[in-house]
């Protein structure tokens, strides 16, 4: 399946996140933050980790104005898959396509280290190749990733299944220690209601070889992989 | 067209926890100095705005403040607009 991952000034995750969808059997293709239109056949796209505009302003503030987030925007409300990473969370947040937004982490520290999470929704294009409950071993590295929301859409995305992934601790438990951030309800990931966009904080990109320390990442691309054929397939048999 | 200064002011929403103000309050505590509290921390942001009269600059400063300068999920903002005098050379 055919994945653009953008490339924003200031994007530093953006070959790993190709490596970690090409592995997983799709395609990846490179995106441009300038660019005004999406390849053909583009079946998801990719906002990577990094720092775009050197996090000027807000993180993601500015990159959210970028002329590719016009389509990519568009793309979101045609249905297409989105799926932001560390600083591709905090665009989609800007920029509107997923509730609440992520600020300075609570202990003021940038963190960067692996964490627990455990998958709440194994329901989604995003986590379909997951059992609910497992427990991922994922890196984090961010300074501002401090998701927060008003009470109300906080209780509107635990009642509705949008929350995806939660820090947890060793033996699975939503911990104050487990929480590298200060997230709300230790929310680590979250889902848009219609199930298309999707934005976390840690890296599963980061996570994709036994070699460097863990593969659990992958499991988040074959999702996106295993979604997408029985999508296709579903409208070739149709 | 007159000119004005905008002075714009970006803070945490009251309800967000202010971990920079927090932090900065405690040092402030070491120092001895225990009647100061409260401590918020935020952005200040200068700009200069064309407009024919202070209600359409306000108009712009707001669109601004609401599209890109401040986020309203989680901050809040207030703008301070001064006319610029016009004839005093720089």
């Amino acid at each position: 399946m055919k994945i653009g991952v953008v490339t924003f000034p200031g994007s530093n995750c953006d070959a790993d996140a190709r490596h970690g969808a090409a592995i997983t059997g799709n395609e990846a293709v490179q995106l441009w933050h300038k660019d005004t239109s999406l390849p053909a056949g583009l079946d998801a796209i990719i906002l990577p980790g990094g720092f775009s505009y050197g996090d000027y302003l807000r993180t993601g503030a500015i990159a959210r104005f970028s002329p590719i987030m016009n389509e990519v925007i568009r793309f979101a409300n045609d249905g297409g898959i989105v799926f932001g990473i560390c600083n591709g969370f905090q665009i989609l947040c800007e920029s509107g396509l997923l509730p609440g937004g992520l600020i300075r982490n609570e202990k003021l520290s940038f963190v960067c280290k692996d964490v627990n999470l455990r998958v709440e929704n194994a329901t989604t294009a995003f986590t379909r190749a997951v059992k609910p409950g497992t427990i991922l071993r994922i890196p984090v590295a961010h300074g501002d990733g401090r998701f927060t929301a008003p009470q109300h859409i906080i209780d509107h995305i635990e009642g509705n299944g949008q929350v995806l992934f939660r820090y947890v601790s060793n033996t699975g438990e939503v911990t104050a220690d487990a929480n590298p951030n200060g997230s709300m309800n230790n929310i680590a990931g979250i889902i848009n209601e219609r199930g298309n966009v999707m934005g976390m904080m840690p890296h599963p990109e980061r996570a994709c070889e036994p070699l460097l320390g863990s593969a659990d990442g992958t499991s988040v691309f074959a999702s996106l992989a295993l979604h997408l054929e029985q999508h296709n397939h579903l409208q070739y048999t149709e | 067209m007159k000119t004005y200064t905008a002075s714009i002011t970006v803070t945490l929403r009251r309800a967000i926890l202010d971990v920079q103000g927090k932090a900065v309050e405690n040092a402030l505590h070491s120092l001895h100095m225990p009647a100061l509290g409260n401590v918020r921390i935020g952005k200040h942001i200068e700009l200069d705005v064309q407009a024919p009269d202070r209600e359409s600059a306000n108009d712009l400063v707001m669109d601004a403040c609401k599209k890109l300068l401040s986020n309203p999920v989680m901050e809040d903002f207030s703008i301070h607009l001064e006319e610029k005098s016009a004839g005093v050379p720089a």
